[in-house]
C-alpha cells in the first residue's frame, strides 16, 4: 500500500475522531438553542466547570479553599478522602442539575422575550462568571483528570496496539490512533442515541420537542416551560460533563478547555443551529477538513497552525451559499 | 431647576441642529473638554496615564467603533481584536516603511510615515479589511454572522503571527514601536512624557466621538438604524443594505483599527498579537458597549471607564487592602464582571447611558416628580 496514501487515511481516521469530540460539544449547544433559541456560549465552560468539579470531587479538594484560606487565615486544601469515580460523576451530574435550575432560575426566567442576540451575549457573561466561580472553587491549576471503575481499570490512554498491529499485518501499514478516541466516539454514538430515544419516546422528551416546535402552543397545552428549560440546561449540562471527561482525560483540565466552545461554533455554522444529525455530520466534516487541510496544505505550504482559523473559514464560506446551514431550518423572514 | 430647554430659543438652524441642544449639557460638555485639554495634561503623572487615562482613551475609540456597527446598524461582531491587530500592524509597517518584494528581490520601499499618518493609515488599512470580513453580512445574519466574524479574528491573528513579513522578519516574532516624534516631541518608545502620550491619544479620541456623533445623528446613521431595527423593511422603505452595512463595517473598522495603532504604539510600545489582541480583547471591548449601552457614543466613554478602572480598584481593594493572592482577585474579576453583564442585562439593557438618560428626565422636572 502506498505509504503516502495510508497516512492521507490516518489523518482522516483522526481527523474523524477529533470531530466526535466537536459532535459532542455542539449537541450541548443544539439542545439548547432548539428548546430556548438561547445560543449557549457558555456550554465550552460548563464542560471546564464539570470537569473540574469531578475532578475536585474525586480528589477530596474543599471547594473555594483558597477563597478561605485567604479570609480567615485557615490553611485547609483537602477533606482527605478520595471518591470513586462513579460517586464523584453522580454527584456533579446533581451539580450540574442544581447549576441549570440557578441559571434558568436567576438569569433566563428574567430574560423571557428578549431579542436573541441579548441572550447570547448573557451566556458570554455566564461564562465569564462560571470560569471565575470554578476557578475560585477548585483552583485554576493544570488538573489531570482520570476516571476509573475500579483499581487499574481506568480511561484508557495512549494509543491502540491492537489496532495498529492487526493493520500493520493486513496493509504493511500500522495506523496510529489514540485508545482515547476510540472510547470517546463509542460515548458519543451511545450519548446521541440516548437523547433521540428519549426525545422520541419518553413523555418529557415530547413535551420537548414541543417547546422546541411553539412555545406559546406548547403553554397552551399544558407543559411548563420553566421545568422543560432546566431540564434542557441539565441535558446540556450532562453531555458537557461528558465531553468534560474525554477532553480533560486527554489533555488534562485547565482553561483551554473551556476554549473547545470556540471550537464547536463552526461545528454549529455548518451543520445549522436546530439540528442534533447536523452537529454530528458538521462536526465530522469539520474534524476531517481542519486535519487534512493541516497535513495537506497548511503544513507544507502556509506555515502550519492552520487549525486554529479553517474551520471557521470553511463555514463561512460555506454559509454564504446556504444561509441556514446543511440541515438548519429554512429561514423565513417577514416583514 | 437649571436643566430645561425653557428659554434657550434657536434662531438659525445652525442652533436647531447642534449637538447639544440643552444649555446646561452645552456648557458640561466644554467643560470637559476644558478639563481634558488643560488641566490634567498639567497634574498627570505615569501611574495614572499608563492605568487609567491612556487605556481609557484607547478603549472608548474602540468601543465607539464597535458600538457603530452593533449598538447602531446591528451587526454582532467578535472580530474586534483581530481589527485591532490589522491597525497595530499596518501603523508598525508604515511607522518602519512599508517594503514590497517580488521574486525575492526588494520591489521598493515606501519613506518612513510620521507616528500621527501612520496612526491614520492604520485606521484605513483596517476599514479596507473589515469591508472584506463584512461582505458576507449581507448573505449571513444573527449569530451565524457573528460567528462568522471569529472567522476574521483567528485568521488575522494566525497571519499576523505566522507571515514575518508583518513583524520585519525580527527574530522574536513581537512588533516594538520606534522612538517618533511629532515636532520634537516623543510619542512613542520608552522615554515619552505622560502629558504628551495623553494628549496624542486625547486627540484621537475626541475627533472620532465629534466624527461618530455626527454620523451616527445624520442620514448614515439613521439608515444604521433602520438596518439594525429590520434590514427587510428598511430595504422596502429605500436603504440600500449593501451600502448601509458596508459603510457601518468600513466606519467601524476605521475606528477600531485607530484605537489598535494607539494601543501598540502609544500605550504598550512592544506587542506579541496572541496575548494582546486576542479574543479577550474582542470580548472586552463588547461587555464595554453592553455595561456602557448599546447604541450611545456616550456609553462607550462610560463602558470603557468603567471596565478600565475595575480592576484598578479590584486590585487596590484586594491585594493592597485586603492582602489576597493576585490569583483569587482575578477570579473575583471574572465573577464580577460577568455578573454585571447578566445584571446589566436583565436590570438596564441600554447600560449606563439609560441611567444617564433617566438622570437627566428627572433633572428636567425637578423638582416636581411628574
Amino acid at each position: 500500500m502506498n505509504e503516502q496514501l495510508a497516512f492521507t487515511i490516518e489523518v482522516f481516521l483522526n481527523g474523524l475522531m477529533a470531530g466526535v469530540l466537536y459532535a459532542l460539544v455542539a449537541l450541548g449547544f443544539v439542545l439548547i438553542y432548539k428548546a430556548s433559541g438561547i445560543f449557549n456560549y457558555a456550554q465550552g465552560v460548563m464542560a471546564l466547570f464539570a470537569a473540574m468539579t469531578l475532578v475536585g470531587i474525586q480528589n477530596g479538594q474543599v471547594p473555594f479553599a483558597h477563597l478561605i484560606n485567604a479570609i480567615f487565615g485557615t490553611d485547609v486544601h483537602k477533606f482527605g478522602w478520595h471518591v470513586h469515580s462513579f460517586a464523584a460523576i453522580l454527584l456533579t451530574v446533581i451539580v450540574m442539575i442544581a447549576l441549570a435550575w440557578m441559571v434558568q432560575q436567576f438569569v433566563f426566567k428574567h430574560l423571557v422575550g428578549q431579542e436573541p442576540i441579548i441572550l447570547f451575549m448573557a451566556t458570554i457573561g455566564l461564562a465569564y462568571f462560571l470560569e471565575g466561580v470554578a476557578d475560585l472553587m477548585w483552583g485554576s491549576e493544570l488538573k489531570a483528570l482520570n476516571v476509573c471503575a475500579s483499581e487499574g481499570n481506568c480511561l484508557p490512554q495512549g494509543m491502540n496496539v491492537w489496532l495498529e498491529g492487526t493493520t500493520y499485518e493486513a496493509l504493511g501499514y500500522g495506523f496510529f490512533i489514540d485508545n482515547l478516541d476510540i472510547v470517546a466516539s463509542i460515548v458519543a454514538a451511545v450519548l446521541v442515541a440516548g437523547l433521540v430515544i428519549f426525545a422520541q419516546y419518553t413523555k418529557q422528551g415530547r413535551a420537548m420537542r414541543a417547546v422546541a416546535d411553539d412555545h406559546q402552543a406548547a403553554l397552551s397545552v399544558g407543559v411548563s416551560l420553566n421545568f422543560i428549560w432546566v431540564l434542557v440546561w441539565s441535558l446540556a449540562g450532562f453531555v458537557a460533563l461528558v465531553a468534560g471527561i474525554m477532553w480533560g482525560a486527554k489533555s488534562g483540565v485547565q482553561f483551554s478547555l473551556s476554549l473547545i466552545a470556540l471550537k464547536a461554533l463552526p461545528v454549529l455554522m455548518l451543520g445549522g443551529f436546530t439540528s442534533i444529525p447536523g452537529a454530528i455530520i458538521g462536526g465530522l466534516i469539520i474534524g476531517v477538513g481542519e486535519k487534512l487541510f493541516e497535513f495537506l496544505i497548511g503544513a507544507p505550504f502556509l506555515g502550519g497552525a492552520t487549525e486554529n482559523w479553517f474551520a471557521y473559514m470553511l463555514a463561512l464560506v460555506f454559509l454564504v451559499f446556504r444561509p441556514q446551514g446543511l440541515f438548519g431550518e429554512k429561514i423565513i423572514e417577514r416583514v | 431647576m437649571f436643566y430645561r430647554e425653557a428659554g434657550d430659543f434657536s434662531t438659525t438652524y445652525a442652533q436647531d441642529n447642534q449637538t447639544f441642544p440643552i444649555k446646561f449639557d452645552r456648557y458640561r460638555y466644554y467643560v470637559v473638554l476644558f478639563i481634558a485639554i488643560f488641566v490634567i495634561p498639567f497634574i498627570i503623572n505615569d501611574y495614572w496615564a499608563n492605568s487609567f487615562l491612556l487605556p481609557f482613551l484607547i478603549y472608548a475609540i474602540a468601543a465607539i467603533g464597535l458600538n457603530i456597527l452593533v449598538g447602531y446598524c446591528g451587526q454582532v461582531s467578535l472580530g474586534t481584536g483581530g481589527f485591532m491587530a490589522v491597525g497595530a500592524y499596518a501603523c508598525y509597517k508604515f511607522m518602519t516603511g512599508v517594503d514590497i518584494w517580488w521574486g525575492g528581490e526588494l520591489l521598493f520601499r515606501l519613506p518612513q510615515f510620521n507616528i500621527f499618518f501612520s496612526v491614520i493609515m492604520g485606521g484605513v488599512m483596517t476599514a479596507l479589511v473589515g469591508v472584506l470580513f463584512g461582505l458576507p453580512s449581507l448573505r449571513i445574519k444573527g449569530f451565524y454572522l457573528a460567528v462568522a466574524t471569529l472567522a476574521a479574528q483567528f485568521f488575522l491573528v494566525w497571519l499576523f503571527n505566522r507571515v514575518s513579513w508583518f513583524y520585519n522578519y525580527s527574530a522574536s516574532g513581537q512588533i516594538n514601536a520606534p522612538e517618533r516624534d511629532l515636532a520634537g516631541i516623543l510619542i512613542t518608545g520608552p522615554q515619552t512624557e505622560p502629558w504628551a502620550t495623553y494628549l496624542f491619544c486625547l486627540f484621537f479620541t475626541i475627533v472620532c466621538a465629534v466624527i461618530a456623533r455626527n454620523m451616527t445623528r445624520g442620514a448614515s446613521g439613521r439608515k444604521w438604524m433602520a438596518i439594525r431595527d429590520m434590514d427587510i423593511a428598511a430595504e422596502i422603505i429605500g436603504v440600500n443594505p449593501l451600502r448601509a452595512k458596508l459603510t457601518a463595517f468600513a466606519v467601524s473598522s476605521f475606528f477600531i483599527g485607530i484605537s489598535g495603532a494607539l494601543f501598540f504604539s502609544v500605550y504598550l510600545g512592544a506587542v506579541e498579537v496572541g496575548e494582546a489582541f486576542g479574543i479577550q480583547k474582542s470580548f472586552l471591548v463588547l461587555f464595554m458597549i453592553i455595561i456602557g449601552g448599546l447604541g450611545s457614543i456616550f456609553g462607550s466613554f462610560a463602558g470603557a471607564a468603567f471596565l478600565v478602572l475595575l480592576p484598578v480598584v479590584l486590585k487596590i481593594v484586594g491585594v493592597d487592602m485586603l492582602g489576597w493572592p493576585t490569583d483569587i482577585v482575578a477570579h473575583f474579576q471574572l465573577v464580577i464582571v460577568g455578573g454585571l453583564i447578566v445584571m446589566f442585562l436583565i436590570l438596564e439593557p441600554h447600560g449606563l447611558a439609560q441611567l444617564w438618560r433617566v438622570a437627566k428626565e428627572k433633572l428636567r422636572l425637578w423638582p416636581f416628580p411628574h
